[in-house]
C-alpha cells in the first residue's frame, strides 16, 4: 500500500520534473542572442573561429540532438559545461546550492517553530491580547514587500555594526578549524534567515491558526471536553493532529516562497547561495547554467511536497485506506 | 460596519496613490531624467539650493503628457527662476527623487496591472475552459498549470525575461515585461476559476438551460462566467501588488525597462550599494509610496474576501 503510494507520488514527481526540463531547454534554446553573439562584433574574431568554438560546444547540432545529450547527461549527474566559466555546471551550483538550502531549511524549521506554539496560543486563548494583536500584525507583515525588510535590516545591521551584513564569512575567507568556521558563518546567516523567516511566518501563522480553528470546531472537541480531558491535552493531542493535516501540505508549498526570496536575499546580502549564480547567467545568457539551476529549483519544491506527502501519509490515516 | 469602514479607508488610499501616479506630471516638479550634476545627493527638502529663489505654488516646468495625450507644462508647485526644490532630496545623478518616485510609480503600477489584467484573462479562459468542458482538455491545462506552478516564481520570471531579448526600446521592453510577468502568472487564478465553474456547470439552472437547448457560448457567458467576478476581483486586489512587485524585481536586476527611465525598482537598486543607502536614507523614497500602496491592496482583497465568504456561506 505505502509502496504503490509512494510509487505513484515519484512518478509524477519525475514527469513534472521531465516536462520542466523539455519546457525550459526548447524556450531557452529558441531565444534570440546567444552566448557566443558578442564575439561576432570583434573583427580579430573570425566567422570561423565562432564556427569553431560553437561547434566545440555542440551548439550547431539539432534541438532535439542537444536536449537528447543534455538530458541523457543529467541522468548521469551531468548538467553540461557553463558556457561562461567552461567548468562543469554542477561544480558551480552544488556548493551554492549547498548555502542556499542552509538558510532556507533553517529559515523554515525557524518558522514552523515560532508558528507552531503562537498558533496553537492565539487558537485557543481567542479573547487574549497575543490572539487579537496577531490579525493585524500578520496582515501587516504579509504587505510589506520583502525587499523592504531586506533592506531595512541590512540597513540596521550596517548603522549598527553588531551583526555581519554580506557574504557568508568575515573578510579573510574561511577561518581555519570547523568550530571556528561554523560560528563565523552562523553569525553571517543571522540577517538573512531573520528575513527569509519573516517572510514565511505571517502566512505560516494565519493558516496554522485557521486550520486549529476550523479542527477545534469539530464535533469529537465537545466530546472530549465533555469526558474531562484537559485544555491543554486536547490542544496538543488531538486537536493539532486533526489540523496537521492542510499544515503537512503547506509545509510544501511554503518551500516555494522561499527559495523565491532566497534568491533576492542572496543578492542582496552577497550570500553565495544560487542567487547571484542565476542572475549572472541570466544576464549573460549562460543557458547551461539557467537551465540547470531552475530546474534544481524545482527539484527543491518537488522534494518539498514529496516529503509534505510521505508525512501526510505517516500522519493521516484517512490517506492509507484511499 | 468595521469591514465597510476599512473597505473605505482601503479604497480611498489605494485611489489617492493612483490619482497621483496618473498624474504624476503634475505633482512632480522636475523632468525624472533631468540631471543637476551640481548637488548630487542633496538630502530631502534642500529649497533654494542655488540662494537666490523659493518654492511656488502653481509653477509653470517641464512638458509632460497627461495620460498620454494632452500635453502640459503645469506643475503643482516648484521653484521660482534661479531656485530650486528637492523636497525627496536628489539621487546621485543630482536627478529629483520626488519626480522619480511619482513618474516610475507609472512604470512600475502600469506594468502590474497590465500583467494582473492578463494572468486574471489568461486564468478566466484557461479555468473556464478546462472546468466546462473537462476530459482531455482539463487534465492537459491543469497538467500545464502545475508545471508553472512547480517552479518558484522567481526563477520562472527571471528565466522567461533570460530567453527574450535584452536591447530594446524601453515601450517594448516594458511591454515585454509586462507581459512576462503576466504569462507566468495564470495558473493559480486558473486553478480557482476552474473549481468555481466545476461547481457552478452543475447547478439546476445550468442543467435546465442546457436542457432547453442553451449553446455552450451561451451558457458560459450568461451563467458560468459571471459566478467567477468576486473570485476575479479578489485575484485581482492579490495579482496587482504582487506584479507591481514582480515589475519591480526585474527592475532592480536590471532586467527591467533600463535607465534613464525611472521605475520604482531601478530608483530602489541603489540599495544594491548599502553603504549608499545608509548615509542616503532617501534613496528608499520609493518604499514610502509602495508601502501604503501594498497595504491598501491587502486590505481591499481580504474584506473582499471575507465578504464573498459571508455572501456564499
Amino acid at each position: 500500500m505505502l509502496k504503490s503510494y509512494i510509487a505513484r507520488r515519484l512518478l509524477n514527481s519525475m514527469l513534472l520534473l521531465v516536462a520542466i526540463s523539455m519546457l525550459s531547454f526548447l524556450f531557452l534554446e529558441i531565444a534570440p542572442g546567444r552566448f557566443l553573439d558578442e564575439m561576432r562584433l570583434d573583427p580579430r574574431v573570425s566567422p570561423d573561429t565562432i564556427y569553431a568554438m560553437r561547434q566545440q560546444r555542440g551548439m550547431n547540432d539539432p534541438l532535439p540532438v542537444r536536449y537528447g545529450r543534455w538530458a541523457g547527461g543529467a541522468l548521469r549527474g551531468d548538467f553540461g559545461l557553463s558556457l561562461a566559466y567552461g567548468v562543469p555546471v554542477l561544480n558551480l551550483a552544488l556548493p551554492r546550492m549547498r548555502n542556499t538550502l542552509l538558510l532556507t531549511i533553517t529559515a523554515l524549521v525557524l518558522a514552523w517553530v515560532i508558528c507552531l506554539p503562537c498558533g496553537v496560543w492565539t487558537a485557543a486563548r481567542p479573547r487574549s491580547l497575543a490572539a487579537r494583536l496577531s490579525g493585524p500584525f500578520t496582515s501587516l507583515l504579509l504587505s510589506v514587500p520583502e525587499l523592504l525588510a531586506a533592506g531595512i535590516l541590512l540597513l540596521l545591521a550596517l548603522r549598527t555594526g553588531y551583526f555581519p551584513a554580506g557574504g557568508m564569512f568575515s573578510p579573510g575567507g574561511r577561518p581555519a578549524g570547523t568550530i571556528r568556521a561554523v560560528a563565523d558563518a552562523s553569525r553571517h546567516m543571522l540577517i538573512p534567515v531573520l528575513i527569509l523567516t519573516l517572510a514565511v511566518v505571517p502566512l505560516l501563522l494565519r493558516h496554522v491558526r485557521a486550520a486549529l480553528e476550523s479542527a477545534s470546531g469539530a464535533p469529537f472537541v465537545q466530546a472530549a471536553r465533555g469526558l474531562g480531558i484537559p485544555e491543554r491535552r486536547l490542544w496538543l493531542r488531538h486537536i493539532l493532529r486533526v489540523a496537521a493535516n492542510p499544515l503537512i501540505s503547506l509545509m510544501g508549498l511554503s518551500v516555494a516562497g522561499l527559495i523565491s526570496s532566497s534568491l533576492l536575499v542572496d543578492v542582496l546580502l552577497g550570500w553565495p547561495g544560487l542567487g547571484p549564480l542565476f542572475l549572472d547567467a541570466v544576464a549573460v545568457r549562460d543557458t547551461p547554467v539557467v537551465i540547470s539551476v531552475l530546474m534544481l529549483s524545482a527539484l527543491f519544491l518537488v522534494a518539498g511536497n514529496l516529503a509534505a506527502d510521505l508525512l501526510l501519509y505517516a500522519c493521516d490515516p484517512r490517506i492509507r485506506t484511499e | 460596519m468595521r469591514a465597510r469602514l476599512r473597505l473605505w479607508v482601503a479604497g480611498s488610499v489605494v485611489a489617492a496613490i493612483h490619482v497621483l501616479i496618473v498624474f504624476a506630471g503634475f505633482f512632480a516638479p522636475y523632468d525624472p531624467t533631468e540631471q543637476h550634476r551640481e548637488i548630487p545627493l542633496a538630502t530631502p527638502f534642500t529649497i533654494n539650493a542655488k540662494g537666490d529663489g523659493r518654492a511656488e505654488w502653481f509653477t509653470t516646468g517641464w512638458r509632460y503628457r497627461v495620460l498620454g495625450v494632452v500635453t502640459c507644462s503645469r506643475h503643482l508647485f516648484g521653484a521660482s527662476a534661479g531656485g530650486q526644490v528637492f523636497v525627496l532630496g536628489t539621487d546621485p545623478y543630482g536627478r529629483d527623487q520626488l519626480s522619480r518616485v511619482l513618474c516610475g510609480g507609472q512604470i512600475s503600477v502600469l506594468a502590474g496591472s497590465i500583467a494582473a489584467f492578463l494572468a486574471l484573462l489568461l486564468g478566466l479562459v484557461f479555468g473556464t475552459v478546462a472546468g466546462f468542458y473537462g476530459g482531455w482538455t482539463d487534465e492537459i491545462l491543469m497538467r500545464l498549470a502545475e508545471l508553472f506552478l512547480a517552479l518558484p516564481w522567481l526563477y520562472l520570471l527571471l528565466a522567461a525575461r533570460a530567453a527574450l531579448p535584452d536591447s530594446l526600446t524601453p515601450g517594448q521592453t516594458f511591454l515585454l515585461v509586462a507581459s512576462i510577468i503576466g504569462a507566468t502568472g495564470w495558473a493559480r487564478p486558473a486553478r480557482l476559476i476552474r473549481g468555481l465553474v466545476l461547481s457552478a456547470r452543475e447547478r439546476e439552472y445550468v442543467h435546465a438551460a442546457r436542457g432547453f437547448g442553451a449553446s455552450h457560448w451561451y451558457l458560459l457567458t450568461r451563467h458560468i462566467v459571471p459566478e467567477t467576478w468576486g473570485v476575479l476581483l479578489t485575484q485581482a486586489g492579490i495579482l496587482i501588488p504582487q506584479f507591481i512587485m514582480a515589475e519591480v524585481l526585474l527592475a532592480f536586476f536590471g532586467l527591467g525597462v533600463g535607465e534613464p527611465v525611472p521605475s520604482w525598482g531601478s530608483t530602489l537598486s541603489y540599495l544594491r550599494q548599502p553603504w549608499l543607502a545608509v548615509t542616503a536614507w532617501w534613496m528608499l523614497a520609493p518604499l514610502l509610496v509602495m508601502l501604503p500602496l501594498f497595504l491598501g491592496y491587502h486590505a481591499l482583497a481580504s474584506t473582499l474576501q471575507q465578504r464573498a465568504a459571508a455572501g456564499s456561506g
